[in-house]
């Protein structure tokens, strides 16, 4: 995984007439293995930043790069090969394929990148046992709580080990036992096996995870520090 | 790679079956109407094309023949004069080698008969009984008395129409009259010994049959004939063995198939492929709006979800194609049923619909009051594909935009 640069990054949305900054000449380096917290109000550009370094959403103006490559000048094909590869997403509504068990939801990335049936299957069924869901692999998220939904949503995001994890209010529909376990399995990810962290929250108690704190308003950076 | 893609294939497949079951109401409503309109495709074209079959098998068998030959002539004037040498040993045996299903000698000449009431023009035609039945199917028509035994028989058999026109009946004697090749007038006295009933009551009233050797006594023409009439195993594929036939004759011969001897057969036959297709395309259009609206629908209510897979990081081509394999499992399965259901309800109808009803108007385009459904593999093959063909065509356009989705926009659909 390479560094991640922001430079002047901005975009603005339109609603009816009025035009909304989203974010405004943004710049922001992240080394590979930090743990980044992104905090705000709501509407501050946390999401809006996560988006456009997950190449989910093309800036209007500035270059985002991952190492050498320039993320913002990607087409759809190759941006998400980006995602396939190197990115795990953990979205605030969970966000699962509701077709699917837990298990193949868990599976469904790998089996994307083309992994082998049996190779998935354990490695599935072991990062769903890591996150406390053992017996529930085989359920639809119907059937599962919010809390166990998240989970598999986790999951997903990390079983394929992907070099940045980016999660949007990964917390906010969890419990604080659930939560405490959620981000001591990224840290441990974090400290192990150098997985890039960027996490938008409004928790405090995610943030005291977080080893440098970025505070946004409106759309920029207002404060950038480290954490111990 | 290939496994990749086989690993692909598996990861969409399930999507796409599991995707088309969300909602099974809708679902069933569309398989239902696809299953529908692939059952009416399929019966509505095998009743027609039965039926068309019937008129150009009758048709064919009224000419008659496959295959004619004659001199070149005779088409447009049917006279004694233009007629031909009968095949001599040498040329029964490669005809007989030519793989026809059979073919015979025959005698046509413009005639009068005459009874004791009335006098009529007619067709006199002198047949080789033996093989008439393969040629024409005049023994099946007999409605009274018998058929000519040998080719030296004396009697004639004449239509019903005739008959009455005639104030004749069965086992009455009457007068034929000809011209020779020298124009001298030639008559004779023929016994009726059966009466015919066909399908178009002109030929009833036309064409009279007698034994071919008695006509060529008769009309002092022995040793020569008016036509050589072949039959093949199948009406529409007759080229080969016209093709073999056209290598045997001399260039004074005329081989002609039965559309070059009637166009009017030859346009009803080349019509109904254009009909069948015209027909299954109008169905599937009506099959179509309902088709794009479910899928439409299906999209629709997935949007959010295809934004996840495309934050996920599968590309949109795949989305396509996961898309389209959804419609292709609906249509495969609606075709399954359709064609099932099409073949049990033709299946029973294969022993004849009798729509005698409409007797009158069927007769008079030349088809039985009686329809046999005709299924062909090659009308199957075509309803099929046309909707598969189609069917994805029209699913094209909805996958694409559904890939097109901005993710984040999709993501935030509530």
């Amino acid at each position: 995984m390479s560094t991640i640069t922001c430079h002047q990054i901005c975009k603005t949305f339109r609603q009816g007439d009025e035009i909304i900054t989203g974010l405004d000449h943004v710049d922001i380096t992240i080394e590979t293995g930090e743990f980044v917290c992104l905090s705000g109000p709501s509407g501050s550009g946390k999401t809006t930043l996560l988006n456009a370094i997950g190449g989910l959403d093309t800036p209007d103006s500035g270059e985002i790069s991952m190492g050498e490559l320039r993320i913002d000048q990607l087409q759809r094909g190759p941006l998400a090969d980006m995602r396939l590869h190197h990115i795990g997403f953990v979205f605030q509504a969970y966000n699962l394929i509701p077709v699917l068990s837990a298990q193949e939801n868990v599976e469904f990335v790998m089996q994307v990148q083309g992994m082998a049936t049996r190779e998935r299957a354990k490695k599935a069924r072991a990062i769903l046992a890591e996150v406390g869901l053992e017996g529930l692999e085989k359920r639809r998220p119907a059937q599962l709580s919010g809390g166990q939904q998240q989970r598999v949503a986790v999951a997903r995001a990390i079983v394929s080990q992907p070099d940045l994890v980016l999660a949007d209010e990964p917390t906010a529909n969890l419990d604080s036992v659930a939560s405490a376990q959620l981000m001591e399995l990224f840290t441990h990810l974090n400290q192990d096996h150098h997985v890039t962290f960027i996490i938008a929250t409004h928790d405090k108690r995610v943030m005291r995870y977080a080893r440098r704190l970025i505070r946004m308003q409106d759309g920029r950076i207002i404060c950038d520090e480290a954490q111990g | 790679m290939l496994s990749v893609a086989n690993l692909h294939l598996r990861t969409l497949l399930t999507l796409s079956w599991r995707n088309l079951w969300r909602n099974h109401r809708r679902t069933g409503i569309m398989l239902g109407a696809i299953a529908i309109g692939v059952w009416a495709m399929i019966f509505m074209t095998a009743l027609m094309r039965g039926m068309v079959d019937d008129m150009l098998n009758q048709g064919i068998h009224n000419l008659p023949g496959h295959i004619q030959v004659q001199d070149p002539t005779y088409l447009d004037d049917p006279n004694v004069v233009n007629s031909i040498a009968a095949p001599g040993a040498e040329l029964r045996n490669q005809l007989d080698q030519l793989g026809a299903a059979a073919w015979a000698t025959r005698i046509k000449v413009p005639a009068v008969i005459a009874s004791e009431r009335e006098t009529r023009g007619i067709n006199l035609i002198g047949i080789e009984p033996a093989v008439e039945a393969s040629i024409s199917g005049l023994p099946a028509l007999l409605a009274s008395g018998r058929f000519l035994e040998s080719d030296q028989d004396s009697g004639i058999i004449v239509g019903a129409r005739l008959a009455e026109r005639l104030e004749t009946r069965l086992g009455k004697r009457v007068v034929i009259m000809s011209q020779d090749p020298d124009n001298n007038i030639r008559e004779r006295g023929f016994r009726i010994v059966g009466i015919y009933r066909a399908r178009l009551p002109a030929l009833e009233e036309f064409n009279v049959y007698a034994a071919r050797e008695t006509l060529q006594k008769l009309l002092r023409i022995e040793g020569r004939i008016s036509q050589l009439i072949l039959v093949g195993d199948d009406y529409r594929d007759i080229a080969p063995l016209y093709r073999r036939l056209d290598q045997l004759l001399p260039s004074t011969l005329q081989a002609r198939t039965w559309y070059q001897v009637d166009s009017y057969l030859a346009a009803m036959f080349n019509m109904m492929d254009g009909f069948v297709l015209v027909w299954v395309i109008i169905i599937f259009l009506a099959l179509s709006f309902g088709l794009v609206n479910t899928l439409v629908m299906a999209i629709f209510e997935r949007v959010r979800e295809i934004g996840l897979i495309q934050a996920l990081g599968m590309r949109p081509g795949l989305i396509v194609c996961q898309i389209l394999l959804e419609s292709l499992l609906l249509l495969l399965i609606g075709l399954g049923i359709g064609n099932g259901l099409a073949l049990i309800t033709i299946k029973p109808l294969e022993s004849g619909l009798d729509i005698s009803v409409v007797a009158e108007g069927m007769a008079m385009m030349g088809a039985s009051s009686i329809l046999y459904p005709k299924l062909t593999t090659a009308d199957l093959l075509l309803a099929n594909s046309i909707v598969i063909v189609l069917g994805i065509l029209t699913s094209i356009l909805p996958a694409w935009r559904a890939a097109r989705l901005d993710p984040v926009r999709a993501l935030n659909t509530t």
